[in-house]
């Protein structure tokens, strides 16, 4: 029947719902001495599994702090951190298969690098040299990878989120065991696009997980002033879909609640809702000064809660890793990425031909002229267009 | 008359307007305590309280259609996008509504009290997502009026005036001058009539017509030029809707030439409007056909941004072959 409500259960005098109607706890595994709950059930987790967790955490933050400074001496023009939100990124990805796909907001270069990108790959991008699969169109950090299932970064927010139930709805058709995973954060939410992509999910049965980085801020608007409900999580119900809340610092919680949605939205071809508590402990870009907004004392409160160091504790109790292995670990990486960026800051552009090509399958005789005159004109001022002259 | 940069006399005339009008209002995404991303807004939250100058929920349909209400109930609203380039959620909202509101309920009802601003345009290293320049798609609109400044002086005189008109209004800001533009701006309150073109520089050879951040890059072209032994006359349009068809007209005819400059591609921009109004205005007085020099028909590409730029070296030979036709 039409517009049937879930109960029949009537009342006969007023009475509202409220934020606080929806009890929504959080989900947390690991305590901040590496222990877990009593009574925790932990995702499937083994040491292969965990060791290329910690791993992808350890590169992600030698990557972080590098590109920053190398940001900062106007080696690359921009750059963006997702420090404290590593278990969020790589917790979730882990729980995935190498053929679900991802449809990324901009901070989960982790989740990448899970999945295999280089330490080359991700120096080419930044550097927009001839190698970059996005050869050199995107501020850096706009990654993607086909090889990967890592569907390009566009800066427009949320536009990946009814995407994302899109490739669920196609996976679906084609018969495929997978589900597409959304990355999106709390401030994206309150986008058109967020209300389209999981109404039309839920509706349409896709298999999609939406996962929120609820972080604390949207660049300097705190939670407060971005939302008055419940979190997000309170939306996925009133979606109709299956929602948890997990701690977003704590990598065994987002694992586990990940898989869980995983095999839910297989087996039931429905969407799932993670909304994951966090902190973004950088500022929002390397073009962003966070002390305009909110207090140290507020950033120190969350250092507390440093997910990389949780987890290493964690494993640090299975006899899984050590701090000298760590150490070494950070080592290794902070020589890598500055060798790759040695190597990627020296190659040259993308040829000027490639200026053209993409726009359409194939270049329209009228962009192939655009492109005959700009080659004679920087002939004729080859000085004024140092990177692209001589190499016409 | 103090030295100022453009940012700083935007946000005097937010300043000033808000003063005037207790019914304006300004909000936007990080427009409130934090003052915007570029700063616009900075101290007007303070100046004026929360109520008046606040953050919204990151969502620009939702900005506009609340631009709209505001608007149509008598308030002034004046709303900030944070990007050009991010002003297409809230299409919908501009185009069928800010620019119908008046049309459609044969005047009962209209958003005049809205404007929007939005920082346009590239030269930042921002590739295809913060460099775009939407106008075109806008000056397709009746309904609309879309002003661009090229400096702060004319900011500050042209956003005073946009708040006040009684027609919505989308004012484009050109970033990559936010700071880098200082001047001359007059204290205290005043206007720069909208809907009208600006000679800037006398000449007889040929008219370069231009906007906003172009204005001087084409300035620099014909300063070029002009050593050639060259005479430009120079407009910066400042209204693009409705535009200054005469002022364009009568300075083509002295000259009997005409090159327009903007960034946005060359293809559906609004260059070709105006060739093809000035063609029929001034065919008899033409000794060439019109120039354009403008974006590729490419998205806005990051590392060959230079390449992509209808910068001053490709003005300064399209205005000696334009004059040498
Ligand atoms: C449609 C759109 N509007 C505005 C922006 C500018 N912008 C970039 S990031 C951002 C904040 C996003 O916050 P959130 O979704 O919470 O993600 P976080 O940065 O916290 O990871 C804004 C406003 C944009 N990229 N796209
Ligand atoms: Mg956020």
């Amino acid at each position: 029947m039409s517009n049937a409500p879930l109960t029949n259960e009537t009342v006969h005098r007023v009475s509202f719902l409220d934020k606080a109607s929806l009890h929504i706890p959080i989900l947390r595994i690991l305590q901040a001495d590496g222990t877990t709950y009593e009574n925790a059930v932990l995702p499937v987790i083994d040491k292969t599994l965990a060791e290329k967790i910690f791993d992808t955490c350890v590169f992600t933050r030698v990557l972080d702090e590098r590109m920053l400074g190398a940001q900062r001496q106007g080696r690359i023009s921009f750059y963006m951190t997702c420090t404290g939100e590593e278990a969020s990124i790589v917790g979730s990805t882990a729980a995935l298969d190498k053929d679900d796909v991802i449809l990324a907001q901009y901070r989960e270069h982790a989740s990448l690098r899970y999945r295999g990108f280089s330490t080359e790959q991700f120096m080419n991008q930044m550097f927009s040299n001839e190698k970059d699969l996005g050869k050199g169109r995107q501020m850096p950090i706009h990654y993607g990878s086909r090889e990967l299932n890592y569907q390009t970064i566009s800066s427009p927010l949320a536009t990946q989120i009814p995407q994302a139930t899109g490739v669920a709805y196609g996976m679906k058709l084609q018969g495929k065991r997978n589900v597409a995973i959304c990355y999106f954060g709390e401030g994206a939410a309150s986008e058109g696009d967020f209300h389209a992509g999981l109404n039309m999910a839920a509706v349409l049965k896709a298999p999609v997980i939406f996962f929120c980085r609820n972080n604390g801020y949207a660049i300097s608007t705190p939670t407060e002033e971005q939302f008055a409900g419940n979190g997000i999580a309170s939306r996925g119900v009133g979606y109709g879909m299956h929602t948890i809340r997990v701690d977003g610092n704590d990598m065994l919680a987002v694992l586990a609640a990940t898989q869980q949605a995983r095999a839910h939205a297989i087996e039931h071809n429905a969407p799932v809702l993670i909304e994951a508590m966090t902190y973004r402990l950088g500022a929002h870009s390397s073009s962003d000064d966070p002390s305009g907004y909110r207090s140290k004392e507020e950033e120190a409160k969350w250092q507390q809660h440093d997910p990389v160091k949780r987890f290493k504790l964690w494993m640090i109790n299975k006899g899984w890793t050590s701090e000298a292995d760590e150490a070494k670990l950070f080592e290794r990486y902070r020589e890598e990425v500055l060798a790759a960026v040695k190597v990627a800051e020296k190659l040259p552009i993308p040829k000027l031909d490639e200026i053209i090509e993409d726009v359409l399958d194939k270049p329209t005789p009228a962009l192939r002229k655009q492109l005959k005159e700009l080659k004679e004109h920087i002939n004729k001022y080859p000085k004024a267009y140092p990177k692209s002259a001589g190499r016409l | 008359m103090a030295q100022m940069n453009m940012l700083h006399a935007i946000n005097e005339a937010l300043s000033i307007a808000m003063k005037a009008d207790e019914r304006m209002v300004i909000f936007g995404e990080d427009v409130g305590h934090f003052g915007g991303v570029f700063r616009a807004t900075s101290g007007l939250q303070e100046q004026f309280g929360r109520d008046r100058c606040f953050n919204t929920p990151l969502t620009e349909q939702g900005i506009a259609g609340f631009a709209n209400g505001l608007a149509s109930y008598g308030m002034t609203a004046v709303a900030e996008i944070q990007f050009a380039d991010y002003i297409f959620p809230a299409f919908d909202q501009i185009v069928n509504e800010s620019a119908k509101f008046r049309y459609r309920s044969g005047n009962q009802f209209d958003v005049g009290g809205l404007t929007f601003r939005t920082p346009y345009g590239g030269g930042i290293a921002g590739g295809h997502y913060h460099s775009q320049s939407p106008e075109a798609y806008f000056t397709q609109t009746p309904g609309l009026k879309v002003v661009i400044p090229r400096n702060p002086e004319q900011a500050k005189g042209l956003l005073l005036a946009a708040i006040r008109d009684p027609n919505p209004v989308i004012f484009f800001e050109p970033k990559r001058l936010y700071r880098a533009s200082v001047g001359e701006v007059p204290a205290g309150d005043y206007q720069i009539e909208l809907g009208k073109a600006q000679v800037v520089k006398q000449g007889r050879d040929i008219t370069v017509l231009a906007w906003g951040a172009q204005m001087e890059i084409v300035e620099k072209a014909c300063e070029r030029a002009e050593k050639e032994g060259i005479s430009c006359e120079i407009i910066d349009l400042r209204t693009l809707a409705p535009w200054d068809v005469e002022t364009v007209a009568k300075s083509v005819t002295k000259t009997g030439r005409l090159l327009i400059n903007h960034e946005a591609p060359l293809t559906g921009g609004f260059a070709g409007e105006i060739a093809a109004t000035i063609q029929q205005e001034c065919f008899l007085s033409l000794e060439s056909p019109i120039s354009r020099v403008c974006g590729l028909d490419t998205p806005y590409p990051l590392i060959h941004e230079k390449e992509y730029m209808p910068d001053e070296l490709k003005t300064f030979e399209a205005i000696k072959a334009t004059v040498a036709f």
